[in-house]
């Protein structure tokens, strides 16, 4: 093949569905490929984005999510080495797509239930999605320690905004391509990539989004996040970069906890 | 009573019939045994025939008394590698099976109907891809059965013998299979007799899978061969899906043997129907509770129990929606009720229905134009019943519908209550408090409220009293296939 030249990719961000540059038209250089530096009005673009998309996820059926996840993790897979991280990271990510799958459907079992109230009223309690999940990803590893934060909040029924790892953001708008021909609907999934302590503070500081989850490992900046959250009572979640596929489920329950809500219904009995 | 055309016009439904050109049948299938199709030691194969056409389909393997030996061999054999594999490698096999049913669920729903006479319509949006979903919510499962089993460290079983009913053959295989595979268990099924095929092609679906030999062995033949299984040394699990009166056998046979069994037999459903319900969508939920699948349905609605205000005007309006029912070829899209299954199953319906007669109920049958060949039995209501009639309490496991009437909840609730069976019921009324009430009243495994007939891989299905013990489906479904440690 010498004499051909290769297509290059133009990297581009993905909001609602789209594959698009950065509203600012700025760019940033890594891996030898330019790629969009994001700007707080991406983040604004692409919370609005979500918030559109979450109704419609959160109403599908938990089934049908679980099918979407597995769809993910099967066009993770085929994608071979074309996420340009290692082997074992992607099949790490591949399996916690798997074990998010099967997600879907049980988590109203596991965190759920009939409450036994002291009165005739049928009681219950079950888990809803938080809403919209801010995700700061961290630095490393750039696919796996994404998927570990992208997964859960998905199978529990929510709509994610996520910040790349700032060193290395090419997988991650790599993954976008797969979640693209994966059935997630536009929208439920929202990648900027872009300079972390411009676009994580206008992430935690929108006042349309439920929850933060930083896994990107930076004390300043948790504590800056902690400090936005309180604006609109945000739900936080801190926790360190996945670098396993155990690092990503061991405590798979308490990730899903972090972006779910518990709704406690009471219907009369006989009366 | 004539049934009343709205219009003048008379909208017939054109006919239309699903291609089996597409299928790929074996003239003869093997036993299951050790991840290839062998032929039965002693030789013998039976026919399965076409119940709609009295045609054979194909021959089947009969499994003898020695193949069931070789059977728990292979499986024992298989046992340690299968239940020391990692728990998230097994997922991946049960995903592959979930997918392998999606993709060839036109060729399994054909096959289905063929095989055992219920509705295209039936096979193809419910037996099938209720098959597949079951797969892929026990997949999920197996690398979380610590979520499912309150934080209890448990271990497989071992070897279980599964024997499944002719009524949802597929959909049955995969209620027994996919939990027993995901607790790390290896499995031996006995599918019915009158259904092997789409066992068969699961078999296919378990090569294709790269499932490894012996984790799933399909061991066909009749009421003996699965006598055998259960009663096999080296199973460790039996769990039963038919008839009480076999399940009271197996039960029996397994005293004092130390064998883990659950049980999921037959039915005699209350359909309850209050005067404050929606009455033609309970007219509905009546028809879809007892005529689905031709009332081959272990929890069918068969006592349809009508408060004494609205009886008149649910029976007429049942009456009149039965005869807009559309029976006949299970081939053609339009049809509502199929063949019934076999001939010896027709011959049960025929008996306990002469037997209504002769205790004086009165029995309608719906008018329509049954095929010359195959077995078929008109959709059959029954008023004047009492509860001591052996149509009020024995299952008929066909398309007859027994009612019986009541005056006030209470009345409803004893009524519904009295039977050996305890499956499934239905209420039918506008008033949540009501429902619920009532619901927490009945000995049955299943509530419907205003529905009938829902099932869901997430959702426990199972009996109470002699409809049988332990459950399928949920994290509930886990528990029959594991042995808690500490």
């Amino acid at each position: 093949m010498s004499g051909r030249l290769a297509v290059r990719k133009t990297y581009k961000l993905w909001i609602g569905g789209a594959f698009v540059r950065s509203e600012s038209g700025r760019y940033d250089e890594a891996q030898g490929y330019n790629f969009p530096r994001a700007s707080r009005k991406d983040v604004r673009d692409a919370v609005a984005a979500a918030r559109k998309a979450a109704g419609p996820w959160a109403a599908r059926t938990a089934y049908n999510r679980g099918q979407i996840l597995y769809r993910a993790a099967e066009a993770v897979e085929s994608r071979g080495d074309g996420l340009g991280v290692s082997r074992e990271e992607r099949e790490a990510a591949v399996d916690v797509l798997l074990h998010y799958a099967g997600w879907t459907d049980k988590l109203h079992a596991v965190l759920g239930g009939v409450n036994p109230v002291a009165a005739p009223f049928l009681s219950f309690s079950l888990p809803e999605p938080t809403g919209v999940v801010g995700i700061v990803a961290p630095d490393a590893p750039p696919l796996l320690g994404l998927v570990a934060e992208l997964a859960p909040a998905l199978a529990a029924g929510n709509v994610v905004v996520a910040i790349l790892s700032a060193a290395e953001p090419l997988p991650g708008l790599d993954l976008a391509e797969a979640l693209g021909v994966s059935d997630v609907p536009g929208g439920v999934v929202n990648l900027l990539s872009g300079r972390r302590d411009e676009l994580a503070k206008a992430l935690g500081a929108h006042r349309d989004l439920n929850a933060i989850d930083d896994a990107a490992g930076d004390a300043e900046l948790s504590a800056e996040l902690d400090r936005l959250a309180a604006e609109t009572i945000k739900r936080v979640r801190h926790g360190a970069a996945a670098t396993s596929y155990g690092d990503a489920t061991d405590d798979a329950l308490s990730r899903l906890e972090a972006v779910t809500e518990l709704k406690t219904a009471w219907h009369p009995v006989g009366a | 009573m004539t049934i009343e055309t709205r219009t003048s016009i008379v909208w017939d439904y054109a006919p239309a019939p699903e291609s089996a050109d597409h299928i790929r049948l074996e003239d003869r299938y093997g036993l299951f045994v050790n991840g290839q199709f062998r032929e039965p030691r002693d030789g013998r194969y039976f026919p399965t025939i076409n119940p709609a056409t009295e045609e054979p389909i194909a021959e089947v393997a009969y499994g003898g008394p020695e193949d069931v030996t070789a059977a728990v061999e292979a499986a024992r054999a298989a046992f340690p590698k299968w239940g020391a594999l990692g728990d998230l490698e097994r997922a991946k096999y049960l995903f592959r099976i979930a997918r392998l049913i999606q993709e060839r669920s036109r060729e399994l729903a054909v096959v289905e109907t063929l095989d055992g006479g219920k509705p295209l319509r039936e096979s193809r949006d419910v037996d099938i891809p209720l098959a597949a979903a079951h797969f892929f919510h026990y997949a999920g499962w197996a690398d979380k059965l610590l979520y499912g089993v309150n934080a209890r460290e448990v271990r497989p079983l071992g070897v279980v013998g599964q024997v499944v009913p002719w009524n949802f053959p597929l959909l049955m295989a995969a209620w027994k299979l996919a939990p027993a595979l995901a607790c790390g268990n290896v499995a031996i099924l006995k599918p019915a007799e009158t259904t092997p095929l789409t066992a068969l092609l699961l078999a296919e679906i378990c090569q294709e899978a790269e499932l490894p030999p012996g984790v799933v062995t399909i061991l066909p033949g009749d009421g003996s061969t699965g006598a055998g299984l259960v009663r096999a040394p080296g199973v460790d699990k039996v769990a039963f899906t038919g008839s009480t009166a076999v399940g009271r056998d197996i039960q029996a046979a397994l005293a004092g043997t130390n064998t883990h069994l659950t049980l999921e037999l037959g039915g005699k459903s209350a359909n309850i129907v209050f005067e404050d319900a929606a009455l033609d969508q309970a007219v509905e939920g009546i028809v879809n509770g007892i005529f689905f699948n031709q009332g081959h349905v272990c929890c069918a609605g068969s006592r349809l129990l009508i408060q004494e205000s609205v009886r008149d005007e649910v029976i007429a309006k049942l009456w009149q929606r039965m005869g807009r029912l559309r029976v006949g070829d299970p081939m053609d899209k339009n049809t509502d009720v199929g063949a019934i299954n076999s001939a010896e199953q027709l011959e049960r319906i025929e008996v306990l229905v002469a037997a209504g007669e002769e205790e004086g109920a009165t029995r309608r049958s719906i008018a329509c134009e049954l095929p010359k060949r195959g077995y078929w039995f008109a959709p059959t209501l029954f008023t004047d019943v009492s509860p001591a009639h052996r149509i009020a309490v024995e299952e008929i496991f066909g398309p007859v519908v027994s009612v019986l009437t009541f005056r006030t909840q209470a009345e409803a609730i004893e009524k519904a209550n009295n039977s050996r069976y305890g499956l499934a019921a239905g209420i039918w009324t506008d008033k949540g408090s009501k429902a619920f009430e009532v619901a927490s009243a009945l000995k049955a495994g299943v509530v419907w409220q205003n529905t009938y007939n829902h099932f869901d891989p997430t959702a426990a299905f199972g009996g109470y009293k002699e409809s049988g013990f332990g459950r399928e489906g949920g994290p509930a479904g886990l528990r029959p296939y594991l042995e808690v440690v500490r």
